[in-house]
């Protein structure tokens, strides 16, 4: 017993101190930041989003009068109860043609429309993409009833729509959230890996033999693009696999969803660019990092705070969901690591392409310039290739 | 063919020019002003004992890092990485896929030199037929013995055809056969036109193979030349056994010679064997043997580099 607890302290000692000793464990320390950084970004970003989202409203087409009586009825439910739950009105002066306007007003994106009540004070009718029993139809029936001064219900007369702009902005919102949870997710699986590539060479002592025959950021650029072959050979299988479960469950397939701004496939081809643009952008920088490992347990100690940086980005892109043209969507954009992720929700809610092009161009430029800065690194701190320099030199350089 | 007329065109020059390398690690000068040439189809020992600077000053040639002064020259091109698919390269700790298999992992390493992969593979089968591991082809590295493994890499190392072979302690870890066989290999690659550069801690190797030598210790070269130019350093060892103890001879013995059992042992007079001869035995000093040898590597060695550098290497654990 007494020999095996001193093998074990014998053991315990080495790991102890290789784990706490490497360079990669003060990235474990400042792991908890991390979530820290990440619940005040997001708490940030979560309010940001909400305000940030065109709140839908119920185009009210009114005389001036009759909508303020409605308005002042509406703001009395909004004291009673929250006013983030209440309907929001706007009016809109009758024009000749009301079937017209009606159908341009609900496919009207600024504000969308939820639903569109004419025929006000007498005859109310609430036209949309909502059932007669539904939320809205229900607290448009009270606010009607508190603007007549009756306690009973009015006759609302109730047309169903297929859709309005603000379900189908909810809608592109929704698909542009899924596109980029999903690319967040896929990359998510694939860093660990990326991170441990070069452990294998470094472990086998193959370093040499490549480095001797090839520039080093050859072997950067293969790994990387081998690993993106992979995976874009498995995100096309799950697309499609995705594809047919969807096929098989609902009538219509993929055209019976809410197509994306863009239009499905260049949506489709979209995904697949920004995926391959987040992967080798992420990637290069996990190489990078990963590089500067030469064991399995330096790469399992850098994977929690790489894990948590990629969550922060994750949720800086997020902030783009429902405002692709705000300040913040456009830094979320600029910023090369954010980029794909806000990029592909944008293609979800905006139609034009142009930004796309831009923002390819300089997401390939900032993965060619991460792989230079991260292939010399590697010749500088794993080849020891060149001086090295401590940072307090390289300022005064 | 195309080798022989690789190295016909290139004859006139050195395959390797260096000069004043100096490479540094943080605050630790690993190599100080490295100056050597390696004239075109030498085979060209580096010498020095573990730490002296052998492995830094190859992978400073082969472009693997770059010097921190100093300039190279390696088959004519300044920047090594250049002619990489004309070098050959065995690393000191040698490593392969273990999951690659055997005709894979040398094929790998000939497209890594610029050979279509088609034609490694087929160069791969041959090389691996010709030195017996045919039925080893087809499996994996990790259920191969060392000695086999260590195999595969040096075919890997030749399969291009490299006009410059680069071996870092290419017998470290073979037993006494398979050293037999990369002497062989060594010799048949130099017969080819390849210019040929190994480090060693064993002088013996070097002994053997090397036209040329450089001797390294502490990071500096303490001689660069042929290996009978460094020989010549010294001057013949007599070793003599007499029957008389004492009388007239013995003043023909030279004051710095050492006694080994009844041996004495004292470097040939610069006056030759002839006026030794007959002052021993004109003294009557009874001469039962005598023998005059010529200094080998080691003794060599131990001049250039010093007793302690020799010793160091003597104490390294013998491959």
């Amino acid at each position: 017993m007494r020999k095996l607890l001193r093998g074990a302290f014998v053991i315990g000692r080495r790991d102890f101190a290789a784990t706490v000793l490497s360079k990669t464990f003060l990235f474990f320390l400042l792991g908890p930041l991390f979530p820290l950084l990440f619940g005040a970004a997001f708490g940030g970003i979560g309010a940001s989003v909400a305000n940030s989202r065109e709140k839908p409203v119920v185009a009210v087409v009114a005389s001036q009068a009759d909508f303020d009586r409605l308005n002042v009825s509406r703001d009395r439910f909004a004291d009673a109860i929250d006013d983030q739950h209440v309907l929001r009105f706007m009016r809109f002066e009758p024009a000749g043609d009301a079937n017209a306007q009606e159908t341009a007003l609900l496919a009207s994106r600024s504000p969308p429309v939820e639903a569109v009540v004419t025929g006000l004070p007498d005859k109310p009718h609430l036209a949309g993409p909502v059932a007669p029993d539904g939320s809205t139809a229900r607290q448009l029936r009270l606010i009607l009833a508190d603007a007549a001064g009756t306690y009973a219900s009015p006759h609302l007369v109730v047309s169903h729509t297929d859709t309005s702009s603000a379900a189908e902005s909810k809608d592109q919102a929704t698909t542009g959230q899924v596109a980029q949870t999903a690319l967040f997710f896929l990359t998510l699986l694939l860093s660990t890996m990326l991170l441990s590539q070069l452990v294998e060479e470094k472990s086998n002592k193959i370093i040499e033999v490549v480095a001797a025959a090839v520039p080093i950021e050859s072997l950067f650029v293969g790994k990387l693009f081998a690993m993106l072959a992979a995976s874009v050979l498995g995100l096309i299988v799950w697309t499609a696999a995705g594809a047919g479960v969807i096929a098989s469950l609902k009538a219509g397939g993929l055209a019976a969803l809410s197509s994306p701004a863009v239009g499905w496939p260049s949506f489709l081809a979209l995904i697949v660019i920004y995926f391959a643009m987040n992967y080798l952008l992420l990637g290069a920088l996990f190489l990078t990092i990963g590089a500067q490992a030469s064991t399995v347990r330096e790469v399992q100690t850098l994977s929690m705070p790489v894990t948590f940086g990629q969550v922060l980005i994750f949720g800086f892109a997020a902030t783009a969901i429902g405002s692709p043209n705000s300040g913040l969507a456009f830094a979320a954009a600029a910023f090369p690591l954010s980029s794909p992720l806000t990029m592909v929700a944008r293609a979800a809610e905006d139609a034009s392409l142009w930004p796309h092009v831009v923002a390819i161009g300089w997401q390939a430029l900032w993965v060619a310039l991460i792989l230079r800065v991260g292939a010399g690194l590697f010749r500088k701190t794993v080849l020891k290739s060149g001086p090295r320099r401590t940072w307090w030199r390289l300022r005064r350089a | 063919m195309l080798r022989q007329a690789q190295h016909e065109r290139f004859q006139d020059s050195d395959a390797v020019e260096a000069t004043d390398l100096v490479k540094d690690f943080g605050a630790t000068r690993a190599v100080d002003g490295v100056s050597l040439t390696v004239p075109t189809g030498s085979i060209y020992g580096l010498l020095g004992p573990n730490g002296a600077g052998k492995t830094t000053t190859l992978r400073m040639l082969l472009g693997i890092i770059d010097p921190s002064s100093g300039t190279r020259r390696v088959l004519g091109r300044e920047r090594p990485l250049e002619a990489a698919q004309e070098i050959g390269y065995l690393p000191e700790e040698r490593g392969l896929y273990p999951a690659m298999h055997a005709r894979e992992a040398i094929a790998f390493m000939g497209a890594l030199r610029g050979l279509t992969l088609r034609e490694a593979r087929r160069r791969a089968d041959v090389l691996l037929k010709d030195h017996g591991l045919g039925e080893w082809a087809r499996k994996p590295i990790r259920s191969l013995s060392k000695g086999m493994a260590q195999t595969v890499q040096l075919l890997g190392t030749i399969i291009h055809r490299p006009r410059l072979l680069v071996l870092d302690e290419p017998f470290s870890g073979l037993d006494a056969l398979n050293q037999g066989k990369l002497e062989q290999l060594i010799r048949n690659e130099a017969a080819n036109g390849a210019t040929i550069i190994f480090s060693t801690h064993v002088i013996a190797h070097a002994e053997r193979l090397c036209e040329r030598v450089a001797i390294i210790a502490k990071g500096k070269v303490a001689f660069d030349g042929r290996v009978d130019e460094a020989r010549a350093r010294l001057r013949p060892i007599v070793r003599l056994q007499t029957r008389e103890h004492d009388g007239p001879w013995r003043s023909a013995i030279p004051a710095t010679s050492r006694t080994e059992g009844n041996t004495f042992v004292f470097e040939l007079p610069e006056s030759g064997p002839e006026p030794l001869l007959r002052a021993l035995i004109d003294g009557g000093a009874g001469i039962e043997a005598l023998a005059i040898e010529r200094p080998g590597l080691h003794d060599a060695f131990v001049a250039i580099a010093g007793e302690k550098t020799a010793a160091a290497m003597a104490e390294e654990k013998p491959q």
